[in-house]
């Protein structure tokens, strides 16, 4: 194999991005040298066992694969402004929408939640840390190595290009040979592995690891989201597990079973992918909703209306969310009887989240809203995502869905759902715990700012969407005729407003950074739940003494009563885990064998997953306890928090 | 934690070449044997509960006390949903052949 089979060769915009690639990741190292910060990233960061600092290394990333597919989606939206535009070619753009599509769902939309998780969900419920720290610390290595192996794809060996869905036989080894599809099996393989070891995780730690006092049903919504998504995703992602191991089997080792010769079934794929695929959209969505009815309980200084119907919504949701699948592929032919039962369940669901959303415009009912960025996106999710719900409900209709499918109707559908829905619910997530992460809340003006320009952005990109779905513009095409024009260039005009938005958040957090005012309360919204009793920044044992909860809304109730958690007398050392470097290594191993098994460079994936094994060993005979703090330490550590913001009770 | 005993797991190791030997014996009967495939699907499908039972009562708690209904419920949660796939697939997918 030459270098120029290596490497993607011969498209501007990609070496661009090579030449990009190699000065950022210049500066970082110069930076890093130069500030001789090598010792600390290793120490505080790359080995952290830490949940609060595993949830920031997750958003961060997330925060940088959404640039990257945003990046990609502008760049769709550039190519079909115009007819007939030659701004990217037809491989390019088919290259473009595939990587949009997975990097946004499995290396945004998940670890952008999966953090907010992680820092939020122990500090609701009053634990120190997640029932297995290690674990916790090898899922997001095994998701971050994951994402950097998909992503390379655009530089090395060219990226899949048959569609985040992926659908066989055009990606089996017949149809798409060399390593792009194999890139998108061996990211996600990866990457996989870390999510259901979180969802494992985090379900653990909700059921063992409570306040006491803490029933299930006095548990924050957010948590009892969190609850449920795990729930969701153990039992969904097994099944992507095994389709994703067959697909690479097939495609690297010639077994049959996608494939259109010897006897395969190539619409397996379809049914196998969509059996995970639709639990997914409610791993996806089901957090955000945790967050928006945080968000909406707090600025709406009311307890959560309905709270338990919420609650048995959430698990009614994840129970029909398996039952639905076939939704995604009527036409596949499964015959008019099959096609009702689906129609039907799928119809079902808009039950439940009907009920969820009145329960919050109930929420909201006569209550004072203080109108806070955070509360603003909760606002727009509202309204946004009942038309993607609506529509959705005309998609579930079977026999109208022959004529929706893979047209663009479909695709505003999704957008108005997931980035209604889970993007708003990330950001608004992001802004609410924001001062509980850094110790600053996130500038309001500027942050309005982006508020205002992404979601108008949003509208104008994706409702005209709709209509271009009604006139007959299919999905996956990168040239558009003259009748389609009119609104392909309103949605292009709102996909740029999006991205503007993007850009002014993200220069919200440097400018809060630099000018805002250092929170110091702990408690800057005047909250309800647990995390906020906590002192800001938050020690790394969280509580000094866990807290004892009567009821819902926790932390509301002792501000009522003038209770804090801390109480000197009771204080006794806490029990830490250590840090270690182990999972950053091993999931560095394993991203080796994926990149190895992507060329079919047969004999280093084996030593790579000699390496591994080795690791595993090891990790086997690891005797470490983890270390004790000691009471001195925690009372200093309190005082220096506590003294400046009020005096000790 | 503190006084975790350094005794040699004798248990967990038989399991584990047990579960082992049990996965070649699987590969071997499906890629090697020349037996019939009716016989191949039979005894995959009996190595396969041999399997799930040294899986549970080895390593899954299952004998264990103080756990509660916890093991059980996990358990039927994952019947129900192997059932849907297994039903669910031949359902969708028999296009009315069936």
């Amino acid at each position: 194999m030459g270098l120029d089979e290596f490497f993607v060769t011969g498209e501007p915009l990609i070496y661009a991005g090579m030449v990009a690639i190699v000065l950022v990741s210049g500066a970082i190292i110069f930076l890093l040298t130069y500030f001789k910060k090598w010792k600390w990233l290793w120490r505080e960061w790359l080995t952290s066992v830490d949940h609060k600092k595993i949830g920031i290394m997750y958003i961060l990333s997330a925060l940088a694969m959404l640039f990257r597919a945003g990046t990609d989606a502008l760049m769709m939206r550039t190519q079909l402004a115009f007819p007939d535009m030659n701004f990217l070619d037809a491989q390019h753009y088919n290259e473009i929408f595939t990587t949009h599509g997975t990097i946004m769902i499995f290396f945004m939309a998940m670890p952008f939640l999966i953090g907010l998780m992680n820092i939020v969900v122990p500090l609701q419920i009053g634990a120190r840390d997640f029932a297995f720290p290690y674990v916790n610390a090898l899922s997001f290595w095994s998701f971050f190595f994951g994402a950097m192996l998909f992503n390379v794809s655009f530089v090395i060996g060219g990226s899949p290009d048959a569609g985040w869905t992926s659908y066989t036989p055009l990606a089996g080894a017949a149809m798409s040979p060399g390593p792009g599809q194999n890139f998108y099996l061996l990211g996600l393989q990866l990457s996989g592995i870390g999510t259901l070891a979180t969802g494992i995780n985090l379900m653990v730690t909700i059921l063992k690891m409570r306040a006491p006092g803490m029933t299930l049903f006095k548990m924050p919504i957010f948590t009892w989201s969190t609850l449920i998504t795990s729930f969701i995703i153990t039992f969904a992602f097994p099944i992507l597990t095994v389709a994703l191991a067959l697909m690479t089997v097939d495609r690297i080792f010639g077994s049959q079973f996608f494939t259109l010769t010897g006897e395969g079934l190539p619409m397996m794929w379809a049914n196998l992918f969509w059996m995970w695929g639709h639990p997914e959209v409610y791993i996806v969505i089901l957090p955000a909703f945790g967050i928006f009815s945080e968000v909406i309980a707090t600025f709406a200084k009311k307890r959560l209306f309905g709270y338990n119907v919420m609650v048995w919504s959430l698990i009614l949701i994840a129970g029909l969310s398996f039952l639905v699948w076939v939704h995604h592929f009527f036409t596949m032919g499964a015959g008019a009887f099959v096609n009702s039962v689906f129609s039907v369940s799928t119809m079902a669901i808009a039950v439940p989240t009907g009920v969820k959303i009145f329960n919050w415009l109930a929420t909201l009912y006569k209550s004072k809203i203080k109108t806070t960025t955070a509360m603003m996106w909760a606002l727009a999710f509202i309204p946004s995502f009942t038309i993607g719900g609506i529509t959705g409900v005309m998609l579930g209709m079977a026999a109208a869905d022959y004529q929706f499918h893979n047209s663009y109707f479909l695709i505003a559908h999704f957008h108005y759902v997931l980035v209604a829905g889970t993007v708003f619910g990330c950001f608004a997530g992001l802004v609410y715990w924001y001062p509980k992460m850094f110790g600053h809340t996130l500038n309001e003006r500027i942050g309005k700012w982006s508020f205002w320009l992404f979601v108008i952005g949003f509208h104008v990109c994706f409702l005209p969407q709709y209509f271009l779905g009604l006139d007959g513009m299919p999905r996956r095409v990168f040239h558009v005729v003259p009748e389609w024009f009119n609104l392909n260039v309103i949605s292009t005009i709102g996909a740029f407003g999006m991205g503007l938005g993007f850009a002014v958040f993200v220069y919200n957090i440097y400018y809060s950074y630099r000018h805002s005012e250092r929170e110091k309360t702990g408690d800057p919204w005047d909250a309800r739940t647990l995390e906020w009793a906590t002192t800001t920044p938050v020690p790394e044992y969280n509580f000094a003494v866990i807290p004892h909860v009567k009821s819902h809304d926790a932390y509301w109730d002792m501000k009522q009563k003038g209770e804090t958690i801390y109480d000197e007398s009771k204080l006794e050392p806490i029990h830490m885990p250590n840090s270690t470097g182990r999972p950053f290594i091993m999931m560095a191993i394993l991203a080796f064998t994926g990149f190895a098994l992507v060329f079919e460079w047969i004999w280093l994936a084996v030593a790579g997953l000699i390496g591994a094994l080795v690791i595993m060993g090891i990790r086997s005979f690891d005797y470490d306890e983890g270390y004790h703090i000691s009471v001195e330490d925690i009372k200093r550590t309190e005082r220096s928090a506590r003294g400046q913001s009020h005096e000790l009770r | 934690m503190a006084n975790r005993s350094r005794n040699i797991p004798i248990k967990h190791i038989i399991g584990f070449v047990t579960s082992v030997v049990l996965t070649f014996v699987a590969a071997w009967t499906a890629l090697r044997s020349n037996l019939p495939v009716m016989w191949v699907i039979i005894s995959i499908l009996v190595l396969a509960v041999i399997q799930a039972a040294i899986q549970l009562f080895l390593f899954m708690h299952l004998t264990e006390r103080g756990a509660g209904n916890t093991p059980w419920n996990m358990m039927f949660h994952g019947a129900v949903l192997a059932a849907i796939i297994v039903a669910g697939s031949l359902f969708t997918m028999s296009f009315g052949f069936m």
